[in-house]
Parts: structure tokens; sequence; C-alpha cells
């Protein structure tokens, strides 16, 4: 068994429940996900969709897990042809309660080799991480602009 | 946050959020090796930057790996820079790195 390339962790002052709705409405993720719209049934084995105001689709996978609300997990990867020899990586979002603190685990796992995601990613989920964090204890997501991340070519 | 600076306020504790920059999700000895700490000082250590979320753990069958956390540091990132200085503040990082490898 691999080990994942990424674990991430944050503690949120709200609750398991208003956590699973922003990490799954589409309205919610629009906010603090650089514009994203995530789209899914949610139900396991069916796709998943990072779509845009424009119509496009930026990211796509399936759902491979969904315990409301405790367990989310998906594939994804980026479709953009720079990233044409990648394979849709796993995320994983582990949801525990603690007093009036929820913590939030996030593995990422299942890179292609020499992936080029990977590095996309190690920028964009500690920005989307605070942005959540932010929007659940203050209610305004921080906007940090995409182009920030200096994403290489 | 007062956490995050005392974890942060130390340079071994330093090396090893930056072994594992170089190198996520390592057991104990892994990160032990080549260090000219004790087993116990790094314990120790890692034990300050867990509690400060710098540092997270992930059993993996019998393992227990380390990974760097940067959540924390993004978010005091956020709260002083603002977002019409991020783009400077990207440029002259980058020009700070750029010099500095030319020099090396």
């Amino acid at each position: 068994m691999r080990k994942p390339e990424f674990v991430y962790v944050t503690y949120i002052e709200t609750t398991p429940e208003k956590l699973w709705e922003a990490l799954t409405d589409g309205d919610f993720t629009e906010r603090y996900w650089f514009g994203a719209r995530l789209k899914s049934n949610w139900k396991v084995g069916s796709s998943f969709e990072m779509l845009h105001g424009d119509g496009t689709v930026s990211d796509a996978g399936k759902v491979v897990e969904c315990d409301r609300p405790r367990r989310l997990a998906y594939t994804f990867v980026n479709l953009s042809e720079k990233y044409k020899n990648d394979r849709p990586a796993l995320a994983t979002f582990v949801i525990e309660p603690y007093g009036n603190l929820v913590k939030l685990t996030l593995t990422h796992e299942g890179f292609a080799e020499g992936s080029k995601f990977f590095d996309g990613i190690s920028k964009g989920w500690p920005a989307i991480l605070s942005s959540l964090k932010s929007i659940l204890e203050t209610g305004h997501p921080l906007e940090i602009p995409f182009e920030a991340l200096k994403f290489e070519d | 946050m007062d956490e995050v600076f005392k974890a942060l306020a130390d340079a071994s504790r330093r090396s090893l959020l930056d072994r594992l920059h170089a190198s996520n999700g390592q057991t104990l000895n892994e990160l032990c090796e080549g260090l000219a700490m004790t087993r116990q000082a790094v314990t120790k250590h890692l034990a300050i930057l867990e509690a400060a979320s710098l540092v997270t753990t992930f059993r993996q069958g019998r393992e227990k790996l380390h990974y760097l956390n940067p959540v924390p540091i993004h978010q005091i990132g956020e709260r002083w820079i603002r977002k019409f200085e991020r783009g400077r503040l990207t440029a002259l990082s980058e020009l700070k790195r750029r010099l500095e490898k030319r020099d090396a």
C-alpha cells in the first residue's frame, strides 16, 4: 500500500453537518473554491465535476465514499492538456467533532509517477482549506486570487 | 496561533519541518536518520509541532507517518497579507529566490 502524498488538517469552529454542506453544496463551494461549483449527486460511483462560471468543467472524477457527515472521498484530475499524463487521484475528507470544533483531515493519494497535477494540488489545498475555515467561522471567504498561487505551465 | 509561533521559534523544529517539506510522510526512524538530535529530542519537538497542528500524523498499518501541515502557516499569512499586496509579495519572494540561487 502506498502512503498518501498529502495529509492536511484544520480545526474549524462549526458542526459536522455545516462542514458537510460546505464540502458538497455547489453554491457554497463556489464561494471559497476558486469559483468552482462541485457537481455530483454524491452517490458512490457517480460522476464528480468542478464547474466554472463560463460553463467549463476543469476537473472530473468519481465519488468513492459518501457517509454523511463523516467521510467523503472522490477521485479527480484536471482535464487540461498539461495534465494529460496524469490520472485521477483520491481525495478523502474525514470529519470528527471535538466539542465546539470539528477536525477536518484531508488525505490525497494515488498520483501518477512524476505527476504535474501534484504540484498544483500542493498549492491549492492550503488555500482552499484556509478559505473554507474562514467562511464557516466568519461568513466571509478569504479571497485568494487563483493567479497568486503561481501554477507552473 | 500562539502555539504556531512558539513551535516555529526553534531552529531544530524548523529543520524537522524542512525535512518533511523535502519528503512528506516519514516515520520517526526516518526523521531521526542523519540528525544530530537524540530520538527523545525529536519526539519532544514533534509533539510540540503536532500540538500546533504544523505536523499531522497518519497511521498506515503499524507505521505512524508524519506529514507537514501547511494550513496554519497559510492562515498566518492570510491574517496580515492583504489581497492587493499578494502580487507584489509573490514577485518579491520570487526575486529573492532567484537572486539567492544565482549567488549559490
